[in-house]
């Protein structure tokens, strides 16, 4: 196997060297159109090209042997799977080989090798580009593949149109025992209470920070007070997560019961606190630069006519800015709503259809990282569930962020 | 002209307005940095103390009987080791203990008094026999660590005037330490094997090491790819792409992915590298892998910003002197876009470093006794490791998850720490 990866680069070392050399002949005896050089590195980076290309086919091809056990004869089809690592490595030699070939018998003194060399390396980087469309896809199509499976198990009136969430299914095939309950409502309900608690905290001391940021602070203090919201942004989430689950909710609950009120020790409040605090600074840096963008002429026109600096960003610029304003707000939302660990530390894993704030409700996220911990087999309707769960939390955190773009964009135009 | 009352009085309900407002400003910036030093604060003071550890020095002796080794045997060099990797050193140890107190004849008691030690001493006696410091039949003195509980109480983390049957300590254990201490046989010391060791399920034997080193494989992956592609696609984007359809649809892409829930790529790793792939659960590689896409948007968004950056002036230069586009972008636009391309990068793997929905999906949370060798070992990252002794059960995790973030949030500190002097050097030039 080692030699099999060493061929190859050996190939393409030597392919460089050898283009090289046969260029440089050339190059004496009569005139070249491209360096040597180009020679060399055209060949050889295409050896590598195709090696990597003939690697991902016998990747693929072992990919479907495994998946499709009636391809071939039993016997056979184990030995292949086996020795996965040697045959894609020998099916990119073979296309490295025939790369090394075709390129070295069809380049001559007169083939315009550099810009051969230049499309290929801008083919390279388009591919590099599409990445990010391939990666949308990949998780377009897992999502949609296993929440397929799951719907066929569960129909899909079931999951939206219900109350109740138990996902507790027979753990053996044997195992006689109530099939689990699954219902988007309490996650629902959980989720936009918990977002909804943090959006309470975030907005008021985002907008104010922001407000007061860009309007009163002199540049002194801004470079001063700005790395505050800046770490606040730069803190993982696991560790607001061990700050809800070991400082805040404890504190709640001691408070609650000093008062006389009972406090889940898992309750919403505490998760929803803790996750508004983490999302003070996606709303204070786009209230910023909403506010920033709108220009000083409207400001000086509200102060001119006798209005306080107060007035003047209360009834001018905050209207003037209210869609940036708005478009934080909804990233901010969609942030609460994805976010994980905070929830997963701090809020409760049983759902629990509920608006009380002191009372322990779950949410999407919690409930994906609850059905897949552990052992996954991927035929049950417990494992699947999270894929379902996923297309949804996809589904409204791509719209929330379609729209916040689109509004933000527009509003930025207006001033351009 | 004249100002009446009413005049006055209003004048002075706007300015008041007008102070309260600031107020609200001020207000909002304090109590995010009120919660920012109150998060530094709670968690400097419960972890630091879990950088220490309490030891005993504790007579032992290594008699041939209790260990099963037989002096008078001939052993090849290999059987010896093989008998001294198996030895009972549980035995050593509880006769070690027993003999610190030999008035202690109760079983309850006795079984207590056996457990006053870490598990983590049966190691270092195989290591002080493996190493040859000393030899079967000798009596040596070796400092070892108490056990997590007596560790706990001795840091003052477990209140004395409470009852006692809701102590983990009982009053019997808090006399015997009380003894030892009087005879000077209990120190405190750094615990530098924190940094080195294995997660455990023993508290004061658990370490970072593993969850260091799978940290590093996990950002090494990253690196390694989220890098290379991002940056040829930013310069696609930026220098090559004609401005279409097709680029805008890449672009939408990628503004999207910024944005999609981490726990959603965690779901895409499952998915398609795990079932669909069947690449190695709970690998850094795979891990990496789910990492690199994360970053990706902004790694292309960071060397987008600096590539556009550059002056034009020098892309013409270059083309007037008869370079071509390729070889304008290669060797004179990228060098000179390169200081934000690195700090666009070391922001996006300090982002990376502290994300752990993704990881758990893909399995990383298992639990690993040992410290992964490559990357497709099964092994943990930090900040999984931090929600793993969070949501143990004994008290001693608590400071030890506290004491893992202190250690993340240092590396997060150096990272962002570089990128802001590059960015600063950038500036400033």
């Amino acid at each position: 196997m080692v030699v099999l990866a060493l061929l190859i680069v050996l190939l393409a070392v030597a392919s460089y060297y050898l283009a090289f050399r046969r260029a440089s002949a050339w190059g004496e005896t009569q005139g070249l159109k491209s360096l040597p050089r180009f020679h060399g590195n055209f060949i050889s980076s295409w050896v590598l090209l195709s090696a990597f290309v003939g690697w991902v086919l016998a990747t693929l091809t072992f990919i479907w042997l495994r998946r499709t056990p009636e391809a071939l004869n039993e016997a056979i089809r184990e030995e292949l799977v086996n020795s996965q690592p040697m045959y894609s490595l020998a099916l990119a030699l073979i296309f490295s080989s025939f790369a090394f070939l075709v390129i070295w018998f069809s380049t001559n003194p007169n083939t315009a090798v550099r810009r051969w060399l230049e499309s290929t390396q801008r083919r390279v980087m388009m591919v590099a580009a599409m990445v990010a469309i391939l990666t949308t896809v990949g998780i377009i199509a897992s999502l949609l593949f296993e929440a397929y499976h799951f719907f066929q198990k569960i129909p899909i009136q079931d999951f939206l149109f219900c109350t109740q969430w138990s996902p507790q299914t027979a753990i053996r095939s044997d195992q006689v025992a109530a099939e689990g309950a699954f219902c988007v409502a309490p996650l629902l309900v959980g989720t936009l209470l918990i977002s909804f608690i943090a959006l309470l905290v975030a907005v008021p001391l985002g907008l104010f920070a922001a407000i007061y940021l860009s309007e009163y602070a002199s540049s002194r203090v801004r470079t001063w007070t700005k790395p505050i919201l800046e770490i606040l942004a730069g803190i993982p989430t696991v560790v607001y997560g061990v700050f809800a689950a070991l400082i805040v909710a404890p504190f709640l609950k001691d408070a609650g019961s000093a008062w006389g009120v009972s406090v889940s020790s898992e309750s919403a409040l505490a998760a929803g606190l803790v996750m508004g605090v983490m999302i003070i600074p996606f709303v204070s840096s786009l209230s910023d630069d909403a506010i920033q963008a709108v220009p000083a002429t409207l400001r000086e026109g509200s102060l001119g006519l006798g209005a306080t600096q107060s007035e003047t960003i209360k009834k001018v610029v905050i209207p003037a800015a209210l869609p940036g304003i708005v478009g934080g707000v909804l990233l901010a939302a969609s942030r609460a709503i994805g976010e994980t660990m905070i929830v997963v530390m701090a809020a409760g894993l049983t759902a629990n259809m509920t608006v009380n704030p002191l009372e322990a409700v779950t949410t999407f996220t919690v409930q994906i990282v609850v059905l897949l911990v552990g052992d996954q087999e991927f035929d049950s309707a417990k494992t699947l569930a999270a894929f379902a769960l996923g297309i949804f939390l996809f589904a409204v955190t791509l719209m929330l962020n379609y729209f916040a773009l689109k509004i933000v964009r527009e509003f930025k135009e207006q001033y351009e | 002209m004249s100002f009446s009352l009413k005049d006055l009085e209003r004048r002075a309900r706007r300015q008041s307005a007008e102070r309260r407002f600031r107020a609200y400003g001020i207000i909002a910036l304090g109590v995010a940095a009120a919660m920012l030093l109150t998060l530094f604060f709670t968690i400097f003071t419960t972890g630091i103390s879990a950088f220490w550890r309490y030891e005993t020095a504790i007579e032992f002796t290594l008699d041939a009987k209790t260990l099963k080794i037989d002096p008078t045997a001939s052993y090849s060099e290999d059987e010896y080791r093989s008998a001294v990797r198996k030895a009972p050193y549980s035995k050593v140890i509880k006769n070690a203990v027993y003999g610190l107190f030999p008035d202690v004849k109760k079983r309850k008691q006795k079984i207590r008094l056996a457990k006053m030690v870490s598990y983590g001493a049966e190691s270092l006696l195989r290591d002080t026999l493996m190493s040859g410091d000393a030899k079967v039949g000798d009596k040596i003195k070796l400092w070892v660590p108490l056990s997590d509980d007596l560790d706990t109480f001795l840091k003052g983390n477990i209140d004395a005037s409470l009852p006692e049957k809701k102590r983990r300590v009982k009053d019997i254990e808090m006399s015997w330490l009380e003894t030892l201490e009087s005879e000077g046989s209990i120190r405190q010391v750094f615990d530098w094997g924190f940094f080195v060791r294995a997660d455990s399920r023993e508290p004061e034997i658990a370490g970072l090491g593993g969850a260091i080193k799978g940290s590093f494989y996990l950002l090494l992956v990253t690196f390694m790819l989220s890098v290379p592609i991002g940056v040829m696609a930013a310069i696609y984007l930026e220098e090559f792409a004609r401005k279409n359809k097709f680029t805008d649809f890449i672009e939408i892409n990628i503004n999207n992915l910024a944005a999609v829930p981490s726990i959603i790529f965690g779901l895409l790793g499952l998915a398609m590298f795990l079932n669909f792939l069947g690449f190695p659960r709970s690998a850094p590689l795979v891990g990496g892998m789910v990492l690199s896409l994360m970053t990706l948007p902004t790694v292309i968004i960071a060397s987008r910003n600096a590539i556009a950056a550059v002056p034009p002036t020098l892309r013409e230069a270059a083309i007037g002197l008869g370079a071509s586009p390729m070889q304008t972008v290669l060797h004179h636009v990228l060098p000179v876009a390169m200081p934000g391309i690195i700090t666009g990068t070391i922001l996006g793997l300090a982002r990376a470093l502290g994300e752990t929905a993704p990881l758990i999906m893909i399995g990383m949370v298992a639990f690993i006794a040992s410290v992964p060798d490559s990357i497709v070992d099964p092994s943990t990252a930090l900040p999984v490791q931090i929600y793993l002794w969070v949501d143990s059960p004994e008290r001693a995790f608590v400071a030890k998850s506290n004491a893992a973030i202190m250690v993340m949030l240092a590396f997060l500190l150096v990272m962002n720490g570089t990128a802001a002097y590059l960015r600063y050097r950038a500036e400033n030039r």
